[in-house]
């Protein structure tokens, strides 16, 4: 009994945690970045896939590790570029759209994959991002260890949230991105053009996401297998609506559910097979769904989400 | 500038051409991404077409593929109607297979006139329930039904591999995570003496007819129409919502449930947790092709199918990955939504205005 405690006191359950968490980060702050403007964008699965598949390949084929994370990011905003201009002028169903994409940057992906590696047995592998060394804090005992199991990608995405919740909050930038997502009239009378911020912050959080993908490829793995986002996606979407869109909750929200996910496996070793691997492997999307339940009621969404826009027209 | 003048009605004729249009702008876009990989695009398409539809065998195996899609484009076409975002059929296909084999594989001995009828209802009724926990969520709590129904798809899957290795792992099974077959007295017949095709194309089409009466002639289905088109207008009319939405979500679940039975007891025979590869997730893009029509859901699938057995055929053939299929389904998918635009709009290209 009192091991499933003392998983808590391990600094390399603390470690899990964070990396488990990082590609969340990305993904949440991509999504409600998306949907701050008032766009659902369901293409986030495929998104990471494609960002995964991309950010890898280059790396593989001689860029540098940074030139990996650029080129995910390039490869997200294309396809954040597809979707909002599917369902910001022209105003189709974001939901159906969203499906869509995910279904295009998936197959793209998988498809660019199989050309360029047509009979592999075990996927070819990249050199990855090192552990980070730290100066001093590197060298404390607890705190040491759970950075020496983190990478330079992974304050990347802590960086990100500072940057996201700054522009947001405090530039007129983000106060536009926030109108356009609340009251879109209100942005035209300014003299603002909505389909361009709702477009562009589509982009962005589409990038924003396949980091999260490349976070993956690059720093927790070494290569890209088919299936390796398992869902993650869906998560971000349901993080998203659980952070109430404030960049700070998502942070809390996905390094709460990395603790979740590695505590379960930590605790799948612990009951040595008594209960079969698949109930815990069921929790973190048991979780996800519970924490949108509990907060769906008094959930603020952003008011214009999902209602296209349409210039003189109520 | 563009302008999107709304159409009183829509001309017959763009209803059967925006579909077809949107297969073809998918199939020549999809060339884009074979003439990259350096493939011969035009062989490539016409061994895709020959592998699809060649010959007798090729069409009944394409028939075969349309069967569960057939079921689940129809679980998605009755729910998007009525703007209820149902992306778990995959889950509930699964959740309607494990009912297949629970009942069919040994607990109940019965005749086939019997047996089967029972094996269908158990399984459209486990499609059904597992529907109606979102559809509650969502009216109860106003927690979004596209997100649970998505996350619920990965834990019926675990929870299938679960039974699989454990409760329901077939002894004779070789040690590998199976079921038990289902009798024969549960298994639907073939159509054909030694094709793969089954009773379960002749259920499917039937389920179409009936929905397509069911949608289009009878009381409920215009209130589920007119929830779809104003959920808010409706509720000030009085008709009753939340009952609405959940007869939707117990007729799409239960139809997602009837796909996983009808691969099971018409095809596989037994369970395995790599059943469906994305069969609720096609059916998505099977339903918005068929605008949402019942009678367009079939040859929707039957040609979404056929994307999938002819990619397969070309792929063996000269070795592009078969993940072409998938590439076909998506551009499908975003054409045909473009595509929507023209029945629902007439575009007019107008001189800038001055504001």
């Amino acid at each position: 009994m009192w091991d499933a405690f003392d998983i808590l006191l391990q600094a390399n359950f603390w470690a899990a945690t964070i990396r488990i968490a990082t590609p969340l980060i990305f993904g949440v702050l991509g999504a409600l970045l998306c949907e701050r403007a008032g766009v659902l964008n369901l293409g986030i699965e495929g998104i990471f896939v494609a960002g995964a598949m991309s950010g890898w390949l280059a790396v593989y084929l001689g860029l540098p590790l940074w030139g990996g994370v650029l080129m995910a990011a390039l490869v997200g905003a294309l396809f954040g570029l597809i979707h909002g201009v599917l369902t910001v002028p022209l105003g189709l169903s974001q939901h159906v759209t969203g499906i869509g994409v995910t279904l295009l940057a998936t197959s793209v992906a998988y498809f660019g994959y199989r050309v360029a590696f047509p009979n592999v047995g075990t996927p070819p592998r990249i050199e990855p991002f090192p552990p980070l060394d730290v100066p001093v804090l590197g060298d404390l005992p607890f705190i040491g260890t759970i950075l020496s199991q983190q990478s330079a990608f992974t304050v990347l995405a802590f960086i990100c949230v500072g940057l996201v919740a700054f522009v947001l909050a405090r530039t007129p930038l983000g106060l536009a991105i926030r109108a356009v997502g609340d009251n879109p009239e209100a942005v035209e009378a300014q003299g603002l053009s909505v389909v361009g911020l709702r477009i562009g912050a589509v982009m962005a959080g589409s990038a924003l996401m396949a980091l999260g993908g490349a976070f993956l490829t690059l720093s927790a793995f070494n290569a890209f297998y088919f299936g390796m986002i398992n869902g993650r996606g869906w998560v971000c979407i349901a993080l998203t609506v659980f952070a109430s869109w404030r960049p700070g909750k998502a942070l809390i929200g996905a390094l709460l559910f990395g603790a979740l996910d590695a505590y379960q496996l930590r605790l799948q070793t612990i009951t040595g097979g008594a209960v079969p691997s698949q109930i815990f492997l069921m929790l973190p999307y048991i979780f996800s769904i519970a924490a949108l339940v509990l907060v769906a009621r008094r959930a603020d969404y952003p008011r214009a989400l999902m209602k296209p826009y349409f210039k003189g027209q109520r | 500038m563009i302008r999107f003048i709304p159409r009183e009605r829509t001309p017959v004729w763009l209803t059967v051409a925006v579909p077809v249009g949107a297969g073809l702008v998918a199939l020549l876009l999809t060339s884009i991404p074979l003439m990259l990989a350096g493939a011969p695009v035009l062989e490539a398409l016409v061994l895709m077409a020959k592998g699809a539809a060649g010959n007798g065998f090729a069409l009944a195996e394409t028939l075969t593929r349309a069967t569960p899609l057939i079921f689940t484009g129809l679980a998605a076409a009755v729910a998007f109607r009525a703007k209820l975002w149902n992306i778990g059929a995959e889950g509930q296909l699964y959740a309607g297979a494990l009912a297949t084999v629970a009942v069919g594989a040994g607990l109940i001995e019965a005749p086939a006139y019997v047996l089967v009828p029972l094996v269908l209802i158990a399984a459209a009724l486990a499609g059904a329930a597992l529907l109606l926990v979102p559809v509650l969520f969502k009216t109860r709590f106003g927690a979004d039904e596209v997100v649970v129904t998505l996350l619920m798809n990965f834990i019926v899957l675990l929870f299938v591999q679960m039974m699989l290795e454990g409760p329901m792992k077939d002894e004779m099974g070789m040690g590998w995570p199976q079921s038990a077959p289902v009798l024969d007295e549960a298994t639907l017949p073939k159509l054909v003496m030694g094709l793969r095709l089954h009773w379960g194309l002749v259920l499917a089409v039937l389920a179409a007819s009936g929905l397509h009466v069911f949608i289009n002639r009878t009381v409920w289905g215009f209130r589920i129409r007119a929830v779809g088109e104003n959920a808010r207008a409706a509720r000030y009319a009085g008709l009753p919502v939340g009952k609405a939405m959940a007869l939707v979500g117990l007729i799409s679940g239960g139809l997602a449930g009837l796909a996983g039975a009808s691969e099971v007891a018409g095809l596989k025979g037994y369970l395995t947790s790599d059943l469906s590869p994305g069969f609720g997730y096609a059916g998505i893009v099977v339903a918005t092709l068929a605008n949402l029509s019942p009678l367009g859901v079939i040859p929707s699938a039957i040609f979404i199918a056929g994307v999938f057995v002819g990619a397969d055929s070309m792929s063996r053939a000269i070795g592009v990955s078969n993940y072409l299929a998938d590439l076909v389904v998506a551009f499908s998918l975003l054409s045909v939504l473009v595509g929507g635009l023209l029945t629902r709009f007439r575009i007019r290209f107008v001189r800038r205005e001055t504001a």
